[in-house]
């Protein structure tokens, strides 16, 4: 007997005017679990990670958050704030995904107002103060505007405002590939260790394969919209069946590696079986 | 080793923000010989671009330098008028964002050829042919019909390719490489890598290649000098870097990342953040992260001290040398 | 490009060049100051009735107590520039809140809604666009009498499109922001997102906006009461003033028209170079 998945996607697709970026793509996340999507410019990761969030409607297809469906816009305000506490996500840049007139004190508190209306102001301040803690930023930060703040900084505050609604899913889309090499360290530490302590899934869009390899136990990996291969992330990575994944994988700096061109022209015939 | 193409001698650059002056390159010190390829490493802030930006005497307005930055015998700093622009046919550039340079109303060829024609005098019918010619050079095979597109036809990787391939037609000697394929996807990454590698050893040219990611420096370089708060905190052969580090900066910046390979249970994170050259404190800018800091630390700024063929910045590189050996390859 | 767009280019630049002055700044925020101080208290602060006419003093120059002299019905010259102060400045200044209002809502709900409303609305703007703002707002008081009712709500509807235009740009480049979609994502409402996140992240835009527009107001209404059709005399106005003290001009006794047509193009001045400092600030934000 297994345990309902905590997301389930099945035959999902997406067409902007006739061009298909996302065509049947099928996966699940346990709860807890952690999922990649791996794959480069013009894949449809990121495309799947809209629809799965609400911020694009599918063409075909059905999205599962929590056993609810959510394949069509929401149509009430109750069914939006419903939503927000199943499925978060925390995007990219860090600079921009914050608003510029509002620190983390009051980010956060808006969240909270919304999901938690039966709080009391200090209850509100309270939860605010936990959700500062758990990402790791001091009193001063929690109230500094966002333009004082680094990449990272604003990163955590990206990420305590996806925890705040208490969602079951968080997805990751590219959330450390604009960090330096250090503050991306501390960044996934960090998301491991909410992972641990919370119970939450993730759902990571992601070129990187060493985030991918760090963070997640699945992996799928896109090509031109459609899934090519997937499996456990460890021997997705380690013994690549499609060849495609493979140059992926070799197209990694590593040391002692040297570039070739001929793994691009091997992507170039590597057509998916 | 040969006669340094570029020789840049303690180079401190000082920039206007909001109108005050504020440090953000420290005695930055390197050479580059002919052919010879130099990778530039570090995090954001850390001066690397503006390293690059000094090289090619493209500082902002009110900017202060001090230092030398000597190429072909002449302080760069100092040229003027006709010997400015003899430089400036000499250095060419490739940036991260390929259509950020690329004019998107003008075709390919206009693009490609405009050197040529108005500087070098060279008519249109045989720059277009070596604009195609160049194009093949760097894997575009198409290079007549290329010629006839918009920029906007055209992929990331096949513009940054045609950047590479116009910066190649005027015969540079020395070539700037700022952060190239960041804006890439990795397969086209690699190619794009290859080609810059092929190009310089097949012409001799020599390559300052700055980047943020140190496994890739490595592939092309054979030095590469690492940066932290302005200034070079260890220059060393790139084979070297990854086994035996001299700076414990370094040892972080090749513990941090996580590998592909292989998942770790907590990645080694050194706590703080990156800080600029005018936020460093005194003494060893990196002491106040530094697993290894002792008091001395704090006190004064490490000189650069030759260990083992390599440059570092740091007063315990010849304790630490087996500690930082075994973190790193711990790591790997 | 055409030779009309250079020379207006150039004169842009010029004018950012000025704008970029700080001291120049500070000078044209306190003519601003001083302005809206002479539009609420201007009135109180005539020394003479403003319409008190005395024949044997018409085109009298400079006496004591009348440092202005008096215009050609013998009217004190600088009470009636005090007192013209405030219905020459609160006609713009309504335009200017109307059209905000309606120019800021129209953008915010074009760029939100998208498809087939921003494509509507846009086409509806592009029609008034068309229409020149003063010879509708001549023909409103033509058909509706003269007075200052007409022509405000005309101009108002006119200038709305311009506003709506450079906000929806704006508005549609903070509704792609990531930090909007996050909103989104939370739950909040379109209403909410607007109210809190969106409009106060253009209100910088909005500010440059609302200044440039003010002075292109006034030099509007200036030009309607000159043709006689804005504020009806005796009632004191600087367009009025220009428009009745053009004779006087012809005669060899210019005051009138000069100082309240000095009046009119320093506040313009002031207030467009400030209007252009804003602007430059909410683009390098």
């Amino acid at each position: 007997m297994t345990e309902e998945p905590v997301l389930r996607v099945t035959g999902l697709r997406r067409e902007f005017g006739g061009v298909v970026a996302v065509d049947g793509v099928d996966f699940e996340i346990p709860r807890g679990g952690s999922l990649a999507i791996v794959g480069e410019s013009g894949s449809g990761k990121s495309t799947v990670a809209n629809m799965v969030v609400g911020l694009c409607a599918p063409t075909a297809g059905t999205i599962t958050a929590c056993g609810r469906d959510r394949s069509r816009p929401a149509r009430s305000a109750k069914e939006r704030r419903l939503r927000g506490r199943e499925v978060q996500i925390v995007f990219q840049d860090p600079y921009a995904s914050l608003d510029p007139r509002h620190c983390a004190e009051q980010t956060l508190d808006e969240v909270l107002r919304l999901h938690r209306a039966d709080d009391g102001k200090q209850q509100r301040q309270a939860r605010v103060a936990e959700l500062g803690d758990l990402v790791g930023l001091d009193a001063r930060q929690m109230r500094a505007r966002p333009r004082a703040l680094s990449g990272g900084q604003r990163q955590r505050i990206a990420i305590a405002r996806a925890l705040a609604a208490e969602p079951e899913v968080i997805i990751l889309d590219e959330s450390v590939a604009a960090l330096d090499v250090l503050v991306q360290a501390q960044v996934l530490n960090l998301l491991a260790d909410i992972r641990e302590r919370t119970g939450v899934s993730y759902l990571l869009i992601s070129h990187d394969l060493g985030v991918v390899r760090q963070i997640t136990d699945e992996t799928v990996v896109m090509r031109r919209g459609r899934i090519i291969e997937r499996g456990p992330t460890a021997d997705v990575l380690a013994h690549p069946r499609q060849p495609y994944t493979q140059v992926l994988r070799d197209s990694v700096p590593h040391a002692g590696w040297k570039p070739t061109r001929a793994l691009r022209a091997l992507t170039e015939g590597a057509q998916p079986s | 080793m040969t006669v340094p193409v570029l020789e840049v001698d303690r180079l401190v650059v000082d920039v206007l923000v909001e109108g005050e002056p504020r440090t953000v390159l420290h005695e930055v010190s390197l050479s580059l010989g002919e052919g010879e390829a130099l990778g530039l490493v570090g995090e954001s802030g850390s001066g690397k671009s503006m390293t690059a930006r000094a090289v090619a005497r493209l500082l902002p307005p009110g900017a202060r330098t001090s230092g030398t930055i000597r190429y072909g015998g002449h302080d760069v700093r100092t040229l003027k008028g006709g010997a400015l622009r003899d430089y400036r046919g000499d250095v060419a550039l490739v940036f991260q964002d390929p259509r950020a340079h690329v004019n998107p109303v003008r075709r390919i060829g206009d693009f490609m050829t405009e050197a040529l024609r108005t500087l070098h005098g060279v008519d249109k019918h045989t720059a277009a042919k070596r604009a195609a010619a160049a194009l093949a050079d760097v894997g575009i095979a198409d290079g007549e019909r290329r010629l006839e597109q918009y920029p906007h036809e055209l992929s990331g990787g096949l513009l940054q390719r045609v950047v590479i391939a116009t910066m190649l037609l005027t015969e540079p000697k020395l070539l700037l490489a700022d952060e190239p394929t960041t804006a890439l996807d990795v397969t086209t990454q690699a190619e794009v890598m290859a080609i810059l590698d092929e190009l310089r050893q097949e012409r001799g040219m020599a390559l300052l290649f700055i980047t943020h990611d140190l496994d890739l420096a490595g592939a092309v370089c054979d030095r590469t000098a690492v940066m932290y708060a302005g200034q070079i905190v260890e220059t060393r052969e790139s084979a070297k870097l990854h086994e035996d580090p001299l700076h414990p900066y370094t040892a972080a910046l090749v513990t941090a990342r996580p590998a592909v390979d292989r998942a770790v249970d907590r990645l080694a994170a050194i706590p703080g953040r990156s800080v600029s050259a005018f936020e460093a404190p005194d003494g060893c800018p990196f002491a106040p992260r530094c697993p290894h800091a002792v008091d001395a630390c704090h006190q004064e700024r490490p000189p650069a001290e030759y260990v083992d063929g390599g440059l570092v910045r740091c007063i315990r590189a010849d304790e630490l040398r087996g500690r930082l050996a075994e973190e790193v390859a711990f790591h790997d | 490009m055409t030779i009309a767009a250079s020379v207006l280019d150039g004169v842009r630049t010029r004018r950012r060049r000025v704008a970029g002055n700080t001291v120049v700044v500070w000078v044209c925020a306190a003519i601003v100051g001083l302005a809206l101080l002479l539009a609420v208290f201007g009135p109180a602060l005539a020394p003479h009735d403003p319409d008190a006419a005395d024949l044997t003093y018409a085109n009298v120059g400079p006496v004591a107590g009348h440092p202005l002299g008096f215009d050609s019905q013998g009217r004190d010259l600088l009470s009636r520039l005090l007192a013209g102060a405030r219905t020459s400045m609160a006609g713009p200044a309504l335009v200017v809140v109307l059209a905000m209002a309606g120019g800021t809502v129209l953008a915010v709900v074009s760029a939100w809604a998208g498809r087939w409303i921003d494509a509507t609305l846009s086409a509806v703007m592009d029609v008034l666009f068309a229409f020149p703002a003063v010879l509708l707002a001549v023909l409103a008081a033509a058909v509706f009498g003269p007075g200052l009712t007409a022509p405000t709500l005309v101009l108002a509807l006119a200038y709305t499109p311009y506003v709506a235009r450079v906000l929806r740009g704006a508005a549609l480049r903070e509704r792609a922001q990531p930090y909007i979609a996050a909103c989104e994502v939370q739950g909040l409402s379109a209403f909410t997102i607007c109210l809190r996140h969106l409009v106060p992240n253009i209100a910088p835009m909005m500010a440059a906006q609302g200044t440039l527009l003010f002075g292109y107001a006034m030099v509007d209404f200036a030009a309607i009461s000159f043709m006689g059709l804005g504020v009806q005399p005796p009632t004191s106005d600087w367009g009025v003033m220009v428009s009745t003290g053009q004779p006087g001009v012809l005669q060899g006794y210019p005051a009138e028209s000069l100082t309240a047509g000095l009046c009119i193009v320093v506040v313009v001045v002031a207030v467009n170079l400030l209007g252009e400092r804003l602007s430059q600030r909410s683009e390098g934000r």
